[in-house]
């Protein structure tokens, strides 16, 4: 039991960054766009956040808990915009191909965070931002007590990991619900209608995947801010969890709802190799860790195909994923 | 009559080379139906995607209700009360009927589905539209998603309805509830443009006939003034021979049987039930049916890339010599050897039959690349022949070796039909051979065709138009729901009952 307390209060915060980082993307590729940047933008987000509250931290001798948050998640929307910006400029407007421009800009995200990281360390083997991390990890006082294992499992996260919820909730009534949320899908399955409806196409495209880019980033803040404990060493692993998160969109089949039960369920199998064998009270080798942190890719082609085979239309992909879009093509 | 549009001295450029229209000036009237009349290529489209803001004119001015308009978007058309529906329909595929009506409305007035559907469901009454609202797209037949189309356009008030090539994937029976509403909004003062190739429809329900050539306007006339031949006349610039001679078959001889043929989708349709039919050297076979109802299938089963279900048999008679081949289990390599040659004209030409990117050379080399000894390839024979189909069918290309794709589609088609006459089939099986081909290319084609069957060749020919399947085949075969629904001769059958077999299944089909 304190076992599978233990597993699930790493899979929560775990699934909290690739579920950021999957709904940004499912936001981006609504509107057609498949930005395969997610680890880049995520690693932009990531450490401008910490870049912020760093110099916010040095400079006051006495940082503001609420400030620290505002700097932070600032910072790290800007950036992570901007990635999206980068990206929408050179896919839509000069029409590139996506998946390289994607590739691309993950390779730049981390390659210009771990840059100004190694600067900000400068000589250091790691930098912290610890009044940051307080405010980001910051619980409800008195929770486990009052609720017992309730409590822990449920009300015993920084506020970023009930902002993911609700976002998955609001984005799923934005799709569904609202006359914009009708035009973004059909931007993204078929831009040619949604143009000859009227629909600007591009006026759609642009804040979709800027605001998607945004998303993503936070996921990215999250992971340095509340996961990693604020602390900033440079690091590879936002790569493997922008790719995770990638992954995460496919498993969803584009729904947010679906993100929220699929993002801890990655964490459960993340975490598989820590948890199981105590679970199970069998032994495992310590090399056979990376093999079933695979487990993940391996559901989500489990789920592609299975939806590949069900053929139903509504978890395909959007029918005009990664294609750019010109008016007068012919 | 007052003008709902007229434009003045439209000119269209793609890049620097493609004039797609040139000076074009005419007017639509209210109230009426005008048939803009064209051969492929000769700018019809492109003239009316200007009209609904699909594209903007280089030159010239659009007058709508006699005031000068700037469209420059879709919207921009829509505002003006002009209403386009695209041969390839502008529909989302996973959204339902209602869903598609509500894509792009005006904001500010609330977003309310059930509104719409209350609003789009008074308009399928007064036009009889039977449409299910909520039903997706991908579910729907090609003629729920037109009528979806038109229901559309009605929803946003237009006045101005332009069609193009609404006809081409319809029935002769869904055509004529189609003209019925178009007559019905006549009635109501609306103005209705309908492109199309076809002259029949033209004569049947236009007031007047404005024809284009190659981008040019060369002139309107009154429809009750028109005939077929001074129409066509118009439209391709000299006289065309709008016969199709068609010889009696000469000593006919059984060259395919088969029986019993079963192919059941991938995804556990039937998409052929039970078909049985013979094919004879010299005479053309023609297969009619809603496209989508079996034809792929059945000439790429004879082909040997198409696994079918047990018990089926298709027995190949060989010239001259005796002794029936069993082509289901051969390889499709063996059965083109024998003599079988399926040139398949999907939607895209250059999926099956060609490669885009390659010249009319390398192409040609597709069929003979591992013919004789050397350990490379050889390139003349190809080139040869390449050069022989560029002179005899009159391609135009810039070189043989231009990327066949960079060819117009008829051009493409030639190249195609030729590499296969060349290889001196004894069956040949053609598929929608002349879809999106100009008149004069199309009887180009017919003739070989002719010429193959008088030379004893078997020829299967799929096709979509009903009068040229009642010209030019002797027997019709008429597939629907995957099921064979009569054999007709094609000189005695008449266009009436070949669509009434396309549509309705006789009662035990399949036993005809």
């Amino acid at each position: 039991m304190e076992n599978l307390i233990a597993w699930i209060l790493r899979a929560i915060p775990f699934g909290t960054i690739i579920m950021f980082g999957a709904m940004g993307e499912t936001m981006t590729e609504k509107s057609g766009n498949l930005n395969l940047g997610v680890p880049g933008i995520m690693y932009l987000g990531g450490f401008a956040g910490f870049a912020s509250a760093y110099f916010y931290e040095t400079a006051t001798p006495d940082p503001v808990p609420a400030l620290c948050i505002l700097i932070a998640l600032t910072a790290c929307i800007a950036a992570s915009m901007l990635g999206g910006l980068i990206f929408s400029f050179l896919t839509i407007t000069l029409r590139a191909n996506q998946n390289v421009t994607g590739l691309a800009l993950t390779i730049f995200g981390k390659g210009v965070a771990n840059f100004f990281g190694v600067m900000i360390l400068d000589g250091a083997t790691y930098s912290a931002v610890p009044s940051t991390y307080a405010a980001f990890s910051a619980k409800l006082p008195g929770v486990t007590q009052t609720f017992g294992v309730f409590g822990r499992l449920v009300l015993n996260y920084g506020f970023l990991v009930y902002a993911a919820v609700l976002l998955a909730v609001i984005l799923h009534l934005f799709l569904k619900k609202t006359r914009t949320g009708l035009n973004l899908r059909a931007v993204g399955e078929n831009p040619g209608t949604a143009d000859a409806a009227g629909v600007r196409v591009i006026r759609y495209k642009y804040p979709a995947t800027c605001i998607g880019a945004g998303i993503s980033g936070i996921g990215g803040l999250y992971y340095v801010l509340d996961y990693s404990q604020g602390i900033w060493a440079t690091t590879s692993q936002i790569e493997a969890l922008g790719w995770l998160a990638v992954a995460l969109v496919i498993f969803t089949t584009w729904k947010p709802l679906n993100a929220i039960w699929g993002a801890y369920l990655f964490g459960m199998l993340y975490w598989l190799y820590m948890f199981l064998p105590d679970v199970l009270g069998i032994h495992v080798a310590s090399y056979m860790t990376d093999l079933i942190q695979m487990v993940p890719y391996v559901v989500t082609i489990l789920v592609l195909i299975v939806a590949s085979f069900r053929k139903k239309k509504e978890n395909q992909p959007p029918a005009s994923l990664g294609l750019s879009y010109f008016r007068e093509e012919r | 009559m007052e003008n709902a549009i007229e434009l003045r001295h439209i000119t269209k450029t793609f890049g620097k080379k493609v004039t797609a229209n040139k000076d074009v000036s005419l007017e639509v009237r209210k109230g009426e139906i005008l048939s803009l009349l064209g051969e492929n290529g000769s700018g019809k489209t492109t003239l009316m995607n200007m009209i609904a803001g699909i594209y903007y004119p280089d030159e010239g001015e659009i007058l709508v209700n006699g005031q000068p308009a700037e469209i420059r978007s879709p919207k921009d058309a829509f505002d003006l009360g002009i209403a386009m529906i695209h041969q390839h329909f502008k529909l989302v595929d996973v959204f339902t009927a209602v869903e598609n009506i509500a894509l792009g409305l005006e904001k500010g007035q609330k977003y309310d589905l059930k509104e719409i559907r209350k609003k789009a469901g008074e308009i399928c009454r007064k036009y009889h539209f039977d449409l299910n609202l909520d039903q997706k797209i991908y579910e729907m037949s090609v003629s729920q998603k037109q009528t979806l189309e038109i229901v559309k356009a009605l929803f946003r008030g237009a006045d101005i309805l332009i069609l193009d090539e609404p006809t081409a994937v319809l029935t002769p029976q869904e055509t004529e509830k189609l003209f019925d509403v178009l007559r019905n909004m006549r009635k109501d003062n609306k103005s209705v443009v309908l492109i199309t190739h076809k002259l029949r429809e033209v004569m049947e329900i236009s007031n007047r006939v404005a024809i284009l050539r190659k981008g040019e306007y060369v002139g309107t006339v009154e429809t009750k003034d028109a005939t077929e031949s001074l129409l066509t006349e118009m439209m391709v610039g000299q006289k065309v021979e709008l016969n199709i001679r068609r010889s009696t078959p000469e000593n006919p001889l059984k060259r395919l049987e088969i029986r019993n043929l079963s192919v059941t989708s991938r995804e556990g349709i039937k998409v052929l039930d039970n078909i049985s039919f013979d094919v004879y050297s010299g005479e053309i076979l023609g297969i009619a049916g809603i496209s989508g109802n079996g034809q792929k299938e059945l000439l790429e089963a004879v082909a040997g890339l198409q696994t079918v279900e047990e018990g089926g048999s298709i027995k190949y008679y060989p010239e001259g010599r005796g002794g029936a081949m069993q082509l289901l289990g051969m390889t499709p390599r063996k059965i083109r050897d024998a003599g079988i040659h399926l040139s398949f004209v999907p939607e895209d030409r250059l999926g099956m039959g060609l490669v885009g990117s390659m010249g009319m050379t390398d192409n040609m080399m597709l069929k003979s690349y591992d013919s004789g000894k050397s350990f490379l390839t050889d390139r003349k024979g190809p080139r040869e022949l390449a050069e022989k189909v560029k002179e005899e069918l009159g391609v135009v290309t810039p070189g043989i070796n231009t990327p066949v794709s960079r060819l117009s589609g008829g051009n493409v088609q030639k190249v195609l039909v030729g590499r296969e006459i060349a290889a001196n089939p004894v069956v040949l099986m053609t598929a929608y051979a002349v879809r999106g081909l100009d008149i004069n290319t199309s009887y180009t084609i017919y003739n070989l065709l002719n010429e193959q069957k008088e030379r004893g060749v078997a020829v299967i020919y799929v096709g979509e138009d009903l009068d040229v399947l009642l010209d030019l085949c002797d027997r019709i075969l008429v597939l629907c729901g995957g099921k064979e629904n009569g054999v007709l001769d094609g000189r005695a059958a008449t266009k009436e009952q070949v669509g009434l077999l396309m549509t309705n299944l006789k009662k035990g089909g399949g036993e005809a």
